[in-house]
């Protein structure tokens, strides 16, 4: 079954316009993930109005590759400038920018690389076997189910998220309650407008991902003085092979890292922990443990491998389930959604050319990628040259292009920059973001979910308990909600 | 941070407060055929403001090291949102264009103290640039304003 449809997406995915739509994502993307300011989820956002006269594949084609380009692009700061563009990149610098540091960029850069491709290949063959299975079992999912699976996301963040858990609270509620904002769609009765016009039409979501990562990110590193002293670095073909050449011994890590990253990375907010913890095993296990922090090559494949094979990892619930695994994976969800498809299960029956396109344009697009970033990196590293009185505004201007094109809207620029300054002040005080905007995402369907529930059920919260599938998501769901509760007794 | 965070969550209560209100309004029991309009965001925001009551006694027991943000690092920040609000505020009658180039203009001169050159350079090219892109290749429209009208767009 699966090698015929992956046949049919490899023949998709390779037409010339595919994969010069790959190329041109995979540049935009890292170009995106090298600059302050811009990521993986605000730039997918910002480029997302330009897929809508591209056909649905492509379109995704796109949006992907820019995902890719920009985890790429995070390892070169990390590396080169030690700013983590993304937080799952925090862990690249610990060994990455002590290798730039002492003249070994150029070998730090080829690890990087070489394991997020590793780790994103790992995964995708993965996807490729597990995600039609799951599909298969999401289609005798009943609204029940469907609430049971979001609780069980939005308990990871708070069971596995790190940081206090009721902050991750509060930011998952304010989502939720930003999703309500506007016209109930059971009832038809308008919902928190105060009478506002302008809040009839609700948040978008797309709108809340540019404010709270691009322009809160900008105001955060010009607080930080946006100061970048790269480190000056030399890659050729020969440190290239060089590199390739000493690899192979550390296939242990890449295993077991790109494990760590593919359990992690499909429960939301995943890639972060699983860079840490795949780091942490790696010190632990390697002979070197001791020389980690000072410019080990091991302490560079660890967390990117796991990182890398996180971040594919997270398109697994977003195309099976309808529910995506990171802030990224939640602008694709959006897209899906504008482009007239229905995320979730039914997708492989009713569009397998759309799925079976995107799977193996992952394949061709990691591909391209890793020659792509290995033959362009000086050229990415001069970006971050580029005096900040040019950058800052450019972004700024860059973001707002982004947020009118979503819906031809002014309103939608003013509340990209109140989101902007919410995003600031959160990650100033630890607040996290990323479940904000899944719960935003996600609101209408948890509600729809959860209120259909209890139709079924007469009004009575059983149904999430009487259920065997929903009883044992559920179960997990308030195991991880109970958690902290538990770490925060073993301390006391 | 003590006294931004007790803020920020204080804020968060007003907020749950006019969400609970509006809920009241609608109504969070149960209607003729399931949970009402107001069921969802009720008990989204009742959680709210007990999280954030909770947050605030979690603060108060914290003694509070350093503050949210010092005065000579505000500068900067307010540096970027002020002019970025008044491009935005701008875009409404001379489009996205011309007010992106005026934002870029002033903020490299009055920040980055670049030369004329480069100013004008970018200034212009770089919004040109964009127009061509998006109008053009992409044909996604901007907001535009009266010189662009005048260019007959």
């Amino acid at each position: 079954m699966g090698f015929d449809n992956l046949l049919l997406g490899f023949q998709i995915a390779i037409t010339p316009y595919n994969l010069f739509v790959a190329v041109i994502g995979i540049l935009l993307g890292t170009i995106i993930g090298v600059l302050p300011g811009l990521g993986g989820a605000n730039g997918v956002a910002i480029l997302l109005p330009v897929t809508f006269t591209m056909p649905p594949t492509s379109g995704i084609i796109l949006l992907t590759s820019i995902y890719w380009g920009a985890l790429f692009g995070g390892a070169i700061t990390s590396i080169l400038f030690n700013i983590p563009g993304e937080p799952w990149s925090v862990a690249t610098t610990f060994d990455g920018y002590p290798m730039a540091r002492q003249g070994e960029g150029g070998q730090a850069l080829t690890a990087a690389f070489t394991s997020s491709f590793i780790g994103a290949l790992f995964s995708i063959l993965l996807i490729t076997f597990f995600a039609p299975v799951l599909a298969e079992i999401a289609l005798k999912f009943g609204p029940a189910e469907f609430f049971a699976i979001q609780l069980l996301t939005f308990s990871s963040f708070i069971g596995l998220g790190g940081g206090n858990p009721l902050k991750s609270l509060v930011s998952i509620l304010i989502g939720f309650i930003l999703a309500t904002v506007g016209l109930d769609i059971i009832t038809g009765q308008l919902r928190l407008t105060f009478g506002f016009t302008g809040l009839m039409k609700g948040f978008d979501f797309i709108i809340a991902v540019i404010g709270l990562f691009g322009i809160g990110e900008i105001l955060l590193s010009v607080e930080e003085g946006l100061s970048f002293h790269g480190t000056k670095t030399r890659i050729n073909p020969r440190i290239v092979l060089d590199t390739w050449k000493v690899l192979p011994r550390y296939w242990r890590t890449f295993v077991r890292s790109a494990f760590i990253g593919f359990w992690m990375g499909f429960k939301p907010g995943g890639a972060t922990p699983a860079s840490f913890m795949s780091y942490a095993f790696a010190k632990q296990f390697s002979k070197n443990g001791d020389k980690f922090g000072k410019g080990e090559i091991e302490g560079v494949v660890a967390p990117e491998t796991a990182a890398h094979s996180a971040g594919v990892a997270a398109i697994l619930p977003m195309i099976t389930l309808g529910i995506p695994g990171s802030p990224t994976a939640a602008v694709m969800l959006g897209g899906l959604i504008i482009w007239g498809l229905q995320p979730g299960p039914l997708l492989f029956k009713e569009n397998p050319e759309f799925v079976w396109g995107l799977i193996a344009s992952m394949y061709t697009g990691n591909i391209i990628g890793v020659l792509l970033v290995l033959a362009f990196v000086p050229l990415f590293a001069a970006i971050l040259r580029i005096p900040f009185a040019i950058l800052t505004p450019l972004i700024v201007v860059v973001c707002a292009i982004g947020a009118y094109a979503v819906h031809n809207s002014m309103l939608d620029v003013w509340y990209m920059l109140l989101f902007g300054v919410i995003g600031y002040v959160f990650k100033k005080l630890d607040y996290p973001i990323a479940p904000l905007v899944l719960a935003l995402v996600l609101g209408d369907l948890a509600e729809s979910a959860l209120r259909q529930s209890l139709i079924i059920s007469q009004g009575s919260l059983a149904i999430f308990f009487t259920r065997p599938i929903a009883a044992v998501i559920t179960g997990l769901a308030i195991f991880f909600f109970a958690l902290p509760l538990f770490s925060a007794k073993r301390k006391a | 941070m003590r006294a931004a965070d007790v803020v920020t969550a204080s804020i968060l209560i007003l907020f749950g407060g006019l969400v609970l209100l509006d809920a009241t309004r609608l109504g969070f029991g149960w209607g003729t055929d399931g949970p009402q309009s107001g069921f969802f965001p009720f008990w989204l925001a009742l959680l709210m403001v007990l999280a954030s009551v909770a947050i605030i006694f979690q603060e108060a027991r914290r003694a509070s090291p350093k503050s949210f943000v010092d005065r000579e690092k505000l500068g900067p920040v307010l540096k970027v949102l002020w002019p970025a609000a008044c491009a935005v505020l701008l875009m409404q009658w001379i489009g996205l264009y011309l007010s992106s180039a005026l934002y870029m203009g002033f903020y490299m001169r009055w920040v980055g103290r670049h030369s004329w050159l480069a100013i004008v350079l970018l200034a212009i090219g770089i919004p040109l640039a964009t127009f061509l892109v998006f109008e053009k290749w992409f044909l996604v429209p901007m907001p535009k304003g009266p010189l662009e009208a005048w260019l007959g767009y």
